[in-house]
């Protein structure tokens, strides 16, 4: 487990609201691999972005709060750093590529600036040097003539555009690991691609690992090593993303894989297979397992207790009574 | 086509806008421009294109809800744009749409009763209190929601739910098309499978007739009988989905269905078309064929001159060197 260089365990993230506790991150366990690309995988509100901002210290507190668990990053537990030593990682050991591309790029700022902005705080390059690393992350990241984009403030960029300089801002001090918070949802289909090949080609240049924060798994399918499917808060299935295609197990991940209609499939199906009801409130989230109340396979036990995590092969695990 | 229930001719939509300083510079957004196709009766057409294409705005102007620069919108061989108030008043019974953002189309001051009874307030002078609940109450049942609904106000209920509801709201008047603006694009797999299949369902039971506005080109393979493709404000490629699916003729068609992500790892090795380059500004619009700029077919003629629609049997293609 020497390449496990970032281990979650245990994590639990709450929010205290004035209508009660939201149990965003109840429970979950995540590992990346050095130079592999690691998919967190659900539907919205399941908990995929707070997973993310737990592991950046970025859970906006009070209201947030990091109860329980350990983010071990190479010899440190994230989870028990200072405000200032987490700063100090932030940017240029770990980066973060944010759901919400305009609200994440200042639009009174231009692009050099702000692509810049990591070096100033990291290191003590001259203004000269940082602006020669600026200009070779924006060809890296395919911006067409970087030099006249230097100026360019991000309105002036196309919505692919603003995505491959927000791309180069994480990368421009080189992470070890790279937290991507659906960074394609809303590109076009043909710039996703674009996108996605682009992580795929610096994630081998510059020896970054990712962690892929996405709701499609399509792109799960088309880009990832390993894959962890999330629901309500808790991680239910984790496997290499082979295993879990060819035997997806949890009840939620085969149904999730059973509803999506297949591109081109020929002769329409006449239905979709669909997961009845819909996702548990984390206000007052069931007790056992979370899916219960949608599952086909439910048996007394799965409302009374909480699933243990099984192997079911090697590196395969589901939280799920029917394998326990 | 013999049985089309609408026929856009030269549908052209351009937008003036004022921009620069004190606004005196005007430019022209070139939204629509040119575009005839027919939709069957009974049939569902699909609208497919990227982010800007013009395919709300295609969708707007057969419903009447703006108004063209030129062309027409037939309704059953009639020109809706020479119809009268009164006449287009009984007409937009049989025409409805459902958006894309269920939380910003329906009014949250409004119960859901009265969500729902408005068009048939509207719509039917003549109905007593009483039938209209008992209508209301018979679109709930259709949709697949309970009676208690009607009584509750729009953000009370999850993001399907809510799609329900303005489906519901859409098929109060019987109508005979309904436009469906990205009706699913918001929703989570598990949820979009059920509204997918409720609006299949509803389709053959009241015999509709659907254009399907979307970006998600998985969901189109699943509910239309035909595909028209849009690019910069035109109609590129038109024909039956599987046909497109199976081997399309114009281009951007190719490319743009290799880029969607196939949600099977052993898929992801496939030989993957990646399209360069940004979409242009729909403002400065390319010359000849609008597809110029990022296509690798292209040659001399392709700048200079406009490809035009042309038919074999039921496949329509704009393209000059099309891939037979
Ligand atoms: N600042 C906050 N205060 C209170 N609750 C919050 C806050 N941020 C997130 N939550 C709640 O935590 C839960 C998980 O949210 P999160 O943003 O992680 O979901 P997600 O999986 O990223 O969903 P999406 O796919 O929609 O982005 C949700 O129920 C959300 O309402
Ligand atoms: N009222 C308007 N005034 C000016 N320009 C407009 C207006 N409505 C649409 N446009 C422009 O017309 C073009 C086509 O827009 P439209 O909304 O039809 O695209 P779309 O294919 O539906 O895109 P999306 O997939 O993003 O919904 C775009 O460039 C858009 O900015
Ligand atoms: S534990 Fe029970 S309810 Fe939960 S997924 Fe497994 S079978 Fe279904
Ligand atoms: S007309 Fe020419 S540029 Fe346009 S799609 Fe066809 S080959 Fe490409
Ligand atoms: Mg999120
Ligand atoms: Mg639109």
């Amino acid at each position: 487990m020497q390449d496990n260089f970032l281990k979650i365990r245990n994590l639990r993230t709450y929010f205290f609201t004035r209508r009660g506790v939201v149990k965003a991150v109840d429970g979950v366990d995540i590992e990346a691999k050095r130079g592999k690309l690691t998919a967190l995988v659900g539907e919205s509100g399941c908990g995929k972005s707070v997973t993310g901002l737990s592991i950046m210290g970025l859970i906006p507190s009070p209201v947030g709060k990091i109860v329980e668990g350990e983010i071990l990053f190479e010899d440190k537990d994230l989870a028990k750093l200072s405000y200032k030593e987490m700063a100090d990682l932030r940017g240029k050991d770990i980066s973060m590529i944010f759901q919400e591309p305009m609200t994440s790029l200042n639009p009174v700022l231009t692009i050099g600036h702000q692509v810049g902005e990591p070096l100033r705080i990291h290191s003590s390059l001259s203004p000269e040097e940082i602006t020669e690393r600026v200009l070779s992350i924006l060809d890296l990241v395919g911006i067409p003539e970087p030099r006249s984009r230097l100026k360019s403030y991000p309105h002036q960029l196309s919505g692919g555009m603003r995505q491959r300089v927000m791309i180069a801002m994480a990368m421009i001090c080189g992470p070890k690991l790279l937290i991507a918070d659906e960074p394609t949802t809303a590109l076009d289909v043909t710039i996703q691609a674009q996108i996605l090949d682009l992580m795929l080609e610096l994630m081998k240049k510059i020896n970054t690992s990712i962690i892929l924060i996405t709701h499609d798994l399509g792109v799960v399918a088309e880009v990832c090593d390993e894959v962890n499917v999330m629901y309500a808060g808790k991680i239910v299935e984790k496997s290499d993303v082979f295993s879990i295609f060819d035997n997806p197990s949890h009840p939620y991940t085969w149904g999730l894989l059973r509803s999506i209609p297949r591109i081109g499939k020929k002769g329409k199906a006449k239905k979709l297979y669909t997961i009845k009801g819909v996702v548990p409130n984390l206000l007052d989230p069931p007790s056992g397992c979370r899916f219960a109340d949608r599952c086909d396979k439910a048996r007394d036990i799965c409302r009374e207790e909480e699933p243990p995590f099984t192997t079911i092969e090697e590196g395969h695990f589901v939280k799920c009574w029917l394998f326990a | 086509m013999e049985n089309a229930l609408i026929s856009t001719k030269n549908l052209t939509k351009i937008f003036h806008l004022s921009t620069g300083p004190l606004g005196r510079k005007k430019v022209f957004v070139h939204a629509v421009e040119n575009v005839n196709i027919d939709i069957a009766s009974r049939e569902t057409l699909a609208l497919v294109g990227e982010s800007g294409c013009g395919k709300t705005t295609l969708g707007r102007l057969i419903l009447r809800l703006i108004e063209p620069t030129k062309g027409e919108v037939l309704f059953k061989g009639e020109n809706i744009f020479s119809l009268d108030r009164e006449r287009m008043r009984s007409l937009r019974r049989d025409m409805q749409i459902i958006f894309q953002d269920p939380y910003a189309s329906l009014d949250p001051r409004m119960r859901i009763l009265d969500i729902l009874a408005e068009p048939l307030k509207t719509h039917n002078k003549d109905m007593s209190k009483r039938e209209i609940v008992e209508r209301v109450k018979e679109l709930l049942s259709v949709v697949g929601l309970q009676e208690f609904v009607m009584s509750g106000f729009p953000h009370q209920f999850s993001g399907g739910q809510r799609q329900r509801i303005g489906i519901a709201r859409a098929l109060a008047l019987n109508p005979e098309f309904i436009v469906c603006d990205e009706a699913v694009s918001a929703l989570d797999v598990s949820i979009r499978a059920q509204i997918l299949n409720l609006l299949m369902d509803l389709k053959e039971r009241f015999n509709l007739t659907l254009l399907f506005i979307t970006h998600d080109l998985s969901v189109v393979s699943f509910i239309s009988d035909r595909i028209g493709v849009m690019y910069l404000g035109k109609c590129v490629e038109i024909g039956p989905t599987a046909d497109i699916f199976d081997h399309p003729l114009h281009p951007y068609t190719l490319f743009l269905l290799s880029a969607v992500p196939i949600p099977d790892p052993h898929a992801r090795d496939r030989a993957k078309l990646i399209l360069e380059g940004d979409i242009p500004s729909p403002v400065n619009v390319p010359s000849g064929c609008r597809f110029h700029t990022r296509c690798p077919y292209l040659r001399d003629v392709c700048v200079s001159e406009e490809p035009q629609m042309q038919y074999i049997g039921n496949r329509g293609f704009a393209c000059h060197f099309p891939l037979y």
